[in-house]
């Protein structure tokens, strides 16, 4: 593999504290400190001016649907939506078909990543047999394959007593669990954020209740376990409050956010637009806030997409009956600078420091840094470049997102994963 | 002002004008629905389908003889029978339905927004019979027109609806509707289905009947739905008939020359009592009759009608 120059970026290395104008050399898939003058000469050089380098983005929540879900996503097409996107590590969720409940499941997902991922494809294991919530599933033998946290996803687990052996069993293996925090009782049948908009348009309401109840017993179990719970894509206000004072106690709780919480909220339905139907749903402009406060003060640790693919068959339906989820991996980057940026002020390596060193920090992954000798995992990205994003055309296999045929600010010119071009100038390229 | 609407999806998007154009038509159709020939000829050669997907009788019942009286050919899709038991999407359904030609849809659907779907899909006006909780536009439509037979002006007049509203698509239309109109609407029932938020839409929420009932001029039950003692939204239908079943007693608090409505079908002993149903200030069956006028109204002006237009004589 050729040495890598990448000349006069804005490089942002959040882990290092480091915002300044330079270059940076990669050799035999390391981020090294310079290269010899014949390297120089034979290194694949990439003209940075106007672009910002930093760390590969790191997306700790997305659903590559295999196997079994192939006709919505696949390894292949996931990966190549998140190089798309800027992203060289993604964290996989378990809740393919079958569940990744075994550890023949997760080696069949590393074997895959490892033919077709154009960027580092990582598993989780589930925490209970079959996602059912009645069982532990084999968490040592799932660890020992290779996954980096257990999660039951969409399928919260509702028995407390469960839920405690869980978070204990798995702090012997060092391993988070990662918690989709929904009350199922409170949530029978329900479409979108229970409020104003809900009685409007005739939909079940999802009190944002179901979410607050889970995330304080998961509190209370990781303060009384002292093990780590990561609770995945918060929307609503009383729940940020509820992890601030926690972690205020010092509570071993970790928390993400995705960019659709904090770009959009439940006004969005008045269509009836599946494309905006997902779980946690939308809700009011309090809970947008109170996300976006989160945040900034660091009562939420990061960004978190979410990509969750349906084909347009499975979307386009009655709001009912339409399944939830949305895409994200290929928006999230232009949504993130749009809202936190340019919107809220937010300074862009702390940005950046949410899409790659505290995502990868929650589940210790070797990833979000530029320091030398860590493996050359970097994304370039133009933070002004205006393109309309059209899902049709996009590097997933589906197209449910809602920010197709918009334009979007922020574009991501080349993606690195191990000093290997996998994604430039719209194409993929490994 | 020319009626230019094709589709018929919620009260909430139309103007007081424009459900006054409505009501005008209706009022002319219903005149000739007392005559001894109760039919027109507006809207001979063309077919409407009823696609009712979720049971209905009053509705379907009177789309069909609305349809008729209007000459127009009617087929009407029954859910049980259906290719959609197959599985076929509504997507398809309908795009089939239009293959075949016809004129207008009128659709019933369990899924709130299906008819908004439709008639995005669609090239043909798409009528909506009921959606889910969201909204009965022609429900709406034939009781406002029906209180204005009895009051006149709705401007400040108070209006009871009682029961479950939070479920019920007929409330969300009658309080689109009232509310233009400038009538003080109180919803009134238990508080697990008569949430606060509803005050959102400009109407006052109540949970004692009798500071609910006193004056009123009109009070509208809502059926209760046996489902919602399983799903914990009240304890029993006894304990929700001694709190809010309107009885004569009850009845007597209302202003004296106060109509009781109700969208059918009547829960009998439940929400209200029979003799109250079938007595003096009932205008439960006017409604039903009012029903038929609406939708001729309702069709005739969806199908490119004006409402000047409607033969004033035989």
């Amino acid at each position: 593999m050729p040495a890598l120059w990448i000349t006069h970026a804005r490089i942002i290395d959040p882990a290092a504290k480091r915002d300044a104008a330079g270059d940076l050399f990669v050799r035999d898939g390391l981020l090294v400190d310079s290269l010899s003058a014949a390297d120089r000469k034979r290194a694949k050089k990439i003209d940075g001016r106007g672009l910002v380098a930093c760390p590969g983005l790191v997306d700790i929540h997305v659903h590559f649907r295999e196997p079994g879900q192939t006709h919505k996503e696949t390894i292949a097409t996931g990966s190549r939506a998140a190089a798309a996107g800027g992203f060289t590590t993604v964290v996989c969720m378990p809740n393919t078909a079958p569940v990744a409940d075994n550890a023949g499941t997760i080696q069949f997902i590393k074997d895959a990543a490892a033919r077709a991922a154009v960027v580092r494809v990582l598993p989780t294991g589930c925490i209970t047999v079959g996602q059912k919530g009645e069982q532990l599933a084999p968490t040592g033998s799932l660890k020992r394959a290779g996954i980096v946290a257990i999660t039951d996803d969409g399928h919260c687990v509702q028995n407390n007593e469960l839920m405690r052996r869980a978070v204990e069993y798995a702090k012997m293996f060092d391993l988070p669990v990662m918690d989709h925090c929904q009350d199922d009782a409170l949530t029978h049948d329900a479409a979108m954020n229970e409020g104003v908009m809900s009685t409007r348009l005739g939909l079940r309401g999802w009190p944002h209740a179901a979410e607050d109840i889970i995330v304080a017993r998961n509190v209370i179990l990781s303060e009384y376990t002292g093990g780590h719970i990561h609770l995945q894509h918060i929307s609503s206000k009383f729940s940020v409050g509820v992890i601030r004072r926690a972690k205020a106690r010092g509570v071993r709780i970790t928390a993400e956010a995705t960019p659709h919480h904090i770009a959009l909220t439940d006004d969005a339905l008045a269509t009836y637009d599946t494309n905006f139907k997902m779980n946690p749903p939308l809700r009011t402009e309090a809970d947008r806030q109170e996300i976006l406060a989160g945040l900034r003060d660091g009562t939420l640790d990061c960004i978190a997409t979410d990509h969750a693919p349906h084909t347009t068959d499975e979307k386009d339906r009655e709001f009912d009956y339409a399944p939830f989820g949305i895409l994200g991996l290929e928006t999230a980057l232009p949504v993130c600078l749009d809202v936190l940026v340019r919107q809220n002020k937010f300074k862009l390596p702390y940005v950046i420091d949410l899409m790659t060193r505290k995502p990868a920090q929650i589940l210790k992954l070797p990833a979000g840094t530029l320091a030398p000798g860590a493996a050359a995992d970097l994304t370039l990205f133009d933070p002004d470049e205006k393109w309309r994003y059209d899902a049709k055309a996009g590097f997933s296999k589906s197209s449910n997102s809602p920010w197709h045929g918009q334009t979007l600010t922020g574009r991501v010119k080349a993606t690195v994963v191990a000093g290997r071009v996998v994604f430039a100038d719209g194409k993929i390229t490994a | 002002m020319p009626w230019s609407r094709r589709h018929l999806i919620t009260l909430e998007e139309l103007s007081l004008a424009e459900i006054e154009q409505i009501h005008s038509t209706a009022s002319a159709f219903k005149k000739i629905l007392q005559r001894s020939v109760k039919k027109v000829p507006a809207l001979r050669g063309k077919t409407i389908v009823n696609l009712f997907l979720e049971p209905s009788t009053r509705t379907r019942l009177a789309f069909d003889m609305a349809a008729k009286r209007l000459s127009a050919d009617v087929i009407s899709f029954d859910a049980a029978t259906s290719s959609t038991t197959k599985g076929e999407t509504l997507r398809d359904t309908a795009e089939n339905i239009q293959a075949l030609q016809a004129d207008m849809i009128v659709i019933r659907h369990a899924a709130s927004g299906s008819p908004l779907y439709l008639s995005r899909l669609l090239d043909i006006p798409v009528i909506n019979a009921g959606d889910g909780a969201h909204e009965h536009p022609t429900q709406g439509l034939l009781d406002t027109f029906t209180m204005k037979e009895h009051l006149g002006s709705l401007h400040g007049k108070k209006v009871v609806i009682l029961g479950d509203v939070l479920f019920s698509r007929v409330a969300r239309s009658n309080i689109h509707a009232l509310t233009k109109h400038g009538a003080a609407v109180t919803l009134c029932g238990p508080s697990t289905l008569v949430p606060h938020r509803f005050t959102d839409f400009g109407v006052t929420v109540s949970h004692d009947l009798k500071s609910a009932l006193d004056g009123a001029e009109v009070v509208m039950l809502l059926r209760i739905q046996h489902e919602r003692q399983t799903s914990s939204h009240f304890p029993s239908l006894g304990e929700y008939t001694s709190m809010f079943g309107l009885n004569k007693t009850r009845a007597s608090w209302l202003h004296p020359k106060a109509i009781i409505m109700h969208p059918g079908p009547i829960n009998r002993g439940v929400e209200i009592d029979s003799d109250l149903a079938d007595g003096e200030h009932s205008v439960i069956l006017e409604q039903v009759t009012n029903g038929i006028a609406v939708r001729m109204a309702v069709l005739y002006l969806c199908s490119g009608g004006q409402p000047e237009n409607v033969a004033p004589t035989e």
